[in-house]
């Protein structure tokens, strides 16, 4: 839910500046003592984000640094949370299978860039209808979908094996081996994926002159080359936006993880960063250093929030 | 071709080579398929038995069609209670958002009032946080209000959310000034001019706000997880995540319950497409 500027990042910011030049100051002044008001307006809102967020932000700091007793007690352990982190194998392997969960969702983007550019082709029929069928999973329920993944990547009576047995593929135990099991996971994060990344992609298609097609085509350009050549180019902002908006989607996996290897051995072996924050806070009660493990994801998605504005900046023109 | 000459120029010249659309149409079909398949296997697994969908190879359709499987969705799991928890937390969740994020949204936009500028960096500083690091906190605060397993705890993070604000702020400030000015110089008080003139201008802001919403209070996992551990009081989103003992083998009838899980969804999906499209592409939502 982050990121949501991309659409229009002159907007988000700069509004009193954006608005000293206004022809009617006078009026602006005026509104400027407006009493109560903003309090009546703006105060039950600013009030929950205050309790429910912003001092939740300084209370998980001070926990990062706390050891929680089993039955219960809260002492405090100075960085022996943080330091313990990079010494601890389970940590690490869930740092680990996050990044291949998200390397492999993001295979699903040079597919979903595939599918938009083909999907906006102006001569095609049925746009509508193959964009709604491609934007079904993103909206299902992913625990819902998820039971019916889990069936289908069964070892025995899956369908998938089954279809892999046709080309004579002997499957593997998708659920029960660690890495192919979390390559299941990731392959439904992928199919979820595909329907957004479609929708982000063809409104930066959109944007593309249609002149620079017509003059390519009359230079006699093929279609693959006005593809390389115009439309990679040219949407590399959108490409770009979609691939941060996977990575940090994709460090948030928790919810297909849970629901297809959650009562399953393997899960020992294929735990994300979310799903070990769960399991320190809420299973084991070590919510000291759950604490610590949501600082390092806040950590890992600003990293990928800055290079994002640093990269945009450069590709401001564009626009 | 003539009927396409009789068209009027809406369409670009290229339309003629319709014929070429060929590939584009088998690779986007294969797509279609893909995409739509694991649906469709839930559909069909719904209606076989438990001994059809664990047969070797799988057999891709049920000797007869056990619709009973949705009785027993309902026999068997606390399916109405958990779809009573669904529809209350996502109706209040999104009502809350539409009031606070419309009223909150308004003054950061029209209004001038000392620490706006600070509160809303705040708002904005607080949509990039990732959930994790407000819940060990939250399930605090909500344990010490003695709301766990109630519709209040699992409401009562979500409802504010920064995002509300934001859409709607960003809304508003597209919205022209000049009809304020005239109500305003009407005599209308700052409330009125919120109720009468800007809300009902407002309307596409508020069903993209309404949209994400929907969608993430019905599909939420984590956050009910954790503060509703007794079935009874889950949303359905945790009581499938769930699921023990037997209920876990008996496919025919978890997919059932899966399919009704995501069936009001999918719905408001196609009835409303293209409002849900847009919504979701204004929020950028991930």
């Amino acid at each position: 839910m982050s990121l949501a500027t991309h659409d229009r990042p002159p907007a988000t910011t700069g509004t009193v500046a954006g608005r000293a030049g206004a022809p009617n100051p006078g009026s602006r002044r005026r509104r400027s003592d407006s009493g109560w008001w903003p309090l009546l307006f703006a105060g039950p809102f600013f009030l929950g984000i205050a309790v429910f967020y912003l001092f939740p932000i300084v209370q998980t700091a001070y926990f990062s640094f706390t050891d929680w007793g089993p039955f219960g007690g809260v002492t405090f352990v100075g960085g022996e949370n943080w330091r313990s982190l990079l010494s601890d194998d389970e940590f690490l392997r869930a740092l680990f299978n996050t990044v291949v969960y998200v390397l492999v969702v993001l295979l699903g983007v040079p597919i979903a860039v595939g599918l938009a550019t083909l999907l906006n082709r102006p001569t095609l029929r049925g746009t509508m209808v193959y964009r709604t069928m491609f934007f079904l999973p993103y909206l299902a329920m992913p625990v819902a979908i998820a039971l019916v993944w889990r069936l289908m990547f069964n070892g025995d009576f899956g369908v998938i094996n089954a279809f892999l047995g046709l080309f004579g593929i002997d499957g593997p135990y998708w659920l029960s081996t660690p890495g192919f099991a979390l390559v299941a996971v990731a392959i439904v994060g992928l199919w979820m994926a595909v329907g957004f990344n479609i929708i982000i992609l063809s409104a930066g298609l959109r944007s593309i002159p249609p002149e620079l097609y017509e003059a390519a085509s009359l230079d006699g350009a093929s279609r693959w080359s006005q593809f390389v050549r115009i439309t990679v180019p040219l949407l590399t902002p959108s490409i770009f936006f979609v691939v941060v908006m996977n990575v940090i989607g994709g460090f948030q996996l928790f919810d297909l993880l849970f629901a297809i290897l959650g009562n399953n051995p393997v899960i020992a072996d294929t735990k994300s960063l979310v799903y070990l924050f769960y399991d320190e806070s809420f299973v084991l009660n070590n919510r000291g250093y759950g604490a610590a493990i949501a600082f390092v994801i806040l950590l890992i998605v600003a990293i990928v929030t800055a290079i994002q504005f640093r990269l945009q900046r450069r590709w401001v023109h564009y626009a | 071709m003539p009927e396409l000459a009789s068209a009027p120029a809406l369409r670009r010249p290229a339309e003629r080579r319709t014929g070429r659309n060929g590939f584009a149409h088998l690779v986007l079909v294969i797509g279609s398929l893909v995409m739509l398949f694991p649906f469709a296997w839930q559909i069909i697994t719904s209606l076989s038995t438990n001994a059809e969908v664990t047969s070797i190879p799988p057999k891709l359709w049920p000797s007869s069609l056990h619709f009973e499987n949705y009785s027993e969705v309902f026999a068997q799991l606390p399916f109405v209670s958990q779809l009573t928890v669904s529809v209350t937390v996502t109706v209040i969740k999104v009502l809350g958002h539409l009031l606070l994020g419309a009223l909150a949204g308004y003054a950061f936009a029209r209004m001038r009032f000392p620490g706006r500028g600070l509160m809303f960096g705040l708002v904005l500083a607080i949509m990039m946080v990732p959930p994790q690091v407000f819940l060990i906190s939250q399930y605090q605060i909500v344990q010490g209000l003695g709301w766990l397993n109630t519709v209040a705890g699992i409401v009562a993070p979500g409802i504010f959310t920064a995002f509300s604000a934001f859409l709607m702020r960003q809304f508003f400030l597209g919205l022209p000034d000049e009809l304020e000015e005239a109500a305003r110089l009407d005599g209308a008080n700052p409330f009125q001019v919120f109720r009468k003139v800007m809300l009902p201008l407002a309307r596409p802001g508020l069903s993209a706000l309404a949209v994400v919403g929907v969608l993430v209070s019905w599909n939420d996992l984590l956050w009910p997880l954790v503060v509703a551990t007794e079935p009874g009081t889950q949303p359905l989103s945790v009581g499938l995540a769930t699921l023990q003992g037997r209920f876990v083998t008996d496919y025919p009838v978890l997919m059932a319950a899966a399919l009704l899980a995501c069936a009001p969804i999918l719905i408001v999906f196609l009835v409303m497409q293209r409002r849900v499209i847009d919504g979701l592409a204004v929020s950028g939502l991930k």
